[in-house]
């Protein structure tokens, strides 16, 4: 009986690992079929580094301005270039990177968890929950979403956590969609008629069951949606919403120096839009690279 | 093909509801007291108490919710809190300025983005393919307004090619006599050039703005149901028959693939009309977009509410038009619907 017992667990450790070698075999052919998603993931780690230890290594403090250097053009010293108020933009780009990278992360988080719950329950339960999902999904889907965007933080108030909201709400109806059609697939499935028959609950099913499996789906679209996040609120605090100055943002700061385009002083805008630019890049191609490893189905 | 419009027509009313009850939540159930914000910074609590029984705040939410669509029914949008002008003249009057701006760049978009994608399909693994998956991966990195400013810096300050970012017409010129509101139809139809030069030299780096940032979807889609299109037993078929390459991919191939990117259309307005405000605020262009967005730095309520509806009413029917244009395309549809 231990015996036994023993041979299986053996057999069950020999068909995971192999199960885990074709993995990282599949892993690594992506990988070197594309070695711009090895490119992505570089830029990645840099960006996260900004975002984690950027503000304790800046040359400079990006909120002190310095009368005696304004509108410099990038040089040894100032990297980048400083603004009309002296400060100095490397400084202020790379302290930025944290707070665009926080409210990307938290809105995505939010819809994640919003659009995977309403989305799992609307799959599993159909019928009037799946109803009201798809209609709320439908009725946000109905509206240019930037637009919505701007008057849900017109009307929510002006602040950070209200950008994070709006830009949640915009990505509900993606992830709803994307759970309730996963979810739906797996109602009757094998594991799950097993779990109803040792008594599981209607509720724990969803919730231990379905949606621990359609994690790796819910994890592509949050990578997919992450650069379009960073746009999103990047754009609205170029409009003059959220972020207030003279708090370090991309989007802001790319406002800030739209005026001095015209003159010719192009650093003061050039560099946080190139850094947003490449952020959000950075993001869609590892966005395409892990849809690649988990879904090569859907591969264009 | 009347009846499918009119079916059509029907299948959007649910969707027109859910848009006026979404705008009419946005200001009435959300945190924050209207009245007290209409009254102002020097309100007492009287004229908060009267301002609420004058806009019917004091009524239950049905009833204000009916007043609100009776109102839209007779096209009133309330009042700007700064300028005092009714939102819904300010909105006609730009409405122009933004739908000029947005349908030029979807058009210089698609003239650039279709071509591609076709000869990116025809020869696949070619340079143009290479050109093709750059250009949609890179697309849609862009930020809109960043890539405004670029074209400004280039055009305007280097090359000193674009006239300055200062709205839809330069300050010498008058504007065409209004049939449109499109500068360009206007000019054209009054007969005066110089305008039309002069409007068209304004609207060229907004518009190619707008337009960089559709060409990603569209190029992409375009390239995938091409492919998809030229691996079909028909198209296998009609080489067969010895038809000429250019017969094949033009009459047979093409018209098939487009199917698919009329449909995208329906995103890709969405990403344009959201785009659209950012670049109005980068080049000054006077259209809706500038107007909510001034709107919103001066916290007033009326024109942003007005300028999200009419967006998203906008939105829904350029959707509509989408799905009628496909009929007409593709005369299955017609069949079935």
């Amino acid at each position: 009986m231990n015996e036994s017992a023993t041979i299986i667990s053996q057999a069950a450790a020999v068909v995971l690992k192999r199960q885990r070698n074709s993995m990282l075999r599949h892993a690594r052919y992506v990988v070197s079929e594309n070695p711009v998603t090895g490119f992505a993931f570089t830029l990645f780690v840099l960006i996260a580094l900004c975002a984690l230890i950027g503000p304790y290594v800046v040359p400079y403090n990006p909120l002190a301005s310095d009368t005696t250097v304004t509108l410099k053009p990038p040089s040894l010293e100032h990297w980048f270039g400083t603004d009309q108020l002296g400060r100095d933009i490397f400084s202020r780009v790379v302290v930025a990177t944290r707070l665009d990278f926080v409210i990307a992360l938290a809105s995505v988080a939010l819809v994640f968890a919003m659009g995977g719950f309403a989305g799992v329950a609307a799959g599993y339960f159909g019928g009037w929950t799946d109803r009201i999902v798809s209609r709320i999904a439908d009725t946000i889907m109905a509206f240019p979403l930037f637009v919505l965007a701007m008057g849900i933080v017109a009307a929510l108030g002006n602040t950070v956590t209200n950008i994070v909201i709006a830009t949640a709400i915009i990505n509900f109806p993606l992830y709803a969609r994307v759970a309730r059609a996963e979810a739906n697939v797996r109602r009757e499935a094998g594991f799950v008629q097993a779990a109803r028959l040792s008594g599981n609950g209607e509720f724990r099913i969803p919730l231990m069951h379905i949606l621990p499996n359609i994690m790796p789906i819910m994890m592509v679209q949050i990578s997919l949606t992450m650069g379009y996040a960073i746009l999103n609120a990047a754009g609205l605090s170029f409009i003059g919403l959220g972020v207030r100055p003279p708090t370090p943002e991309w989007g802001i700061m790319v406002a800030e120096g739209a005026a001095n385009i015209i003159s010719g002083e192009w650093w003061i805008a050039l560099f946080p839009g190139a850094a947003l630019m490449l952020a959000v890049f950075c993001f869609n191609l590892l966005g395409d690279g892990l849809r690649d490893l988990v879904d090569p189905q859907r591969r264009t | 093909m009347l009846a499918t419009i009119g079916k059509r027509l029907v299948t959007v009313i649910p969707t027109l509801i859910g848009v006026i009850i979404v705008t009419f939540l946005l200001t009435r159930v959300l945190p924050g007291d209207p009245a007290v914000y209409f009254a102002g910074p020097a309100a007492t609590p009287q004229s908060i108490a009267d301002i609420r029984k004058q806009l019917g705040f004091d009524r239950p939410l049905p009833e204000q919710f009916l007043r609100y669509v009776n109102d839209l029914a007779h096209g009133n949008f309330g009042n700007s809190l700064s300028t005092g002008r009714p939102v819904s003249t300010e909105i006609t009057s730009r409405l122009p300025a933004s739908a000029e701006l947005t349908l030029t760049g979807l058009l210089l978009s698609m003239l650039i983005a279709v071509p591609l994608g076709v000869l990116a399909a025809v020869r696949q693994g070619s340079w143009i393919d290479h050109l093709c998956r750059i250009v949609a991966t890179v697309g849609v990195s862009l930020p809109v307004f960043f890539t405004g400013l670029l074209l400004v810096y280039i055009f305007y300050f280097r090359l000193g090619w674009a006239p300055a970012p200062i709205g839809r017409l330069d300050v010498f010129y008058t504007a065409p006599a209004q049939y449109t509101g499109f500068y360009l139809i206007d000019s054209l139809l009054t007969g005066d050039f110089e305008a039309f030069r002069a409007a068209l030299s304004q609207l060229l780096l907004p518009a190619l703005t707008l337009g960089i940032f559709s060409l990603a979807p569209i190029a992409r889609m375009t390239r995938a149901s091409m492919l998809a299109v030229l691996a079909s037993d028909f198209v296998r078929t009609a080489r067969a028959s010895g038809l000429k390459t250019s017969t094949v991919i033009i009459t047979y191939a093409f018209r098939n693939a487009m199917l698919p990117v009329v449909t995208t259309l329906g995103m890709v307005f969405s990403f344009l009309l959201g785009a659209n405000v950012l670049v109005e605020k980068v080049f000054a262009w006077p259209g809706i977009g500038s107007y909510a967005v001034e709107a919103l730095i001066a916290s007033d309520f009326a024109p942003v509410q007005g300028f999200v509806l009419t967006m998203a009413i906008l939105y829904v029917a350029l959707n509509m038009a989408i799905d009628v244009l496909y009929g007409i395309i593709d005369p299955r549809v017609r069949l079935e619907g």
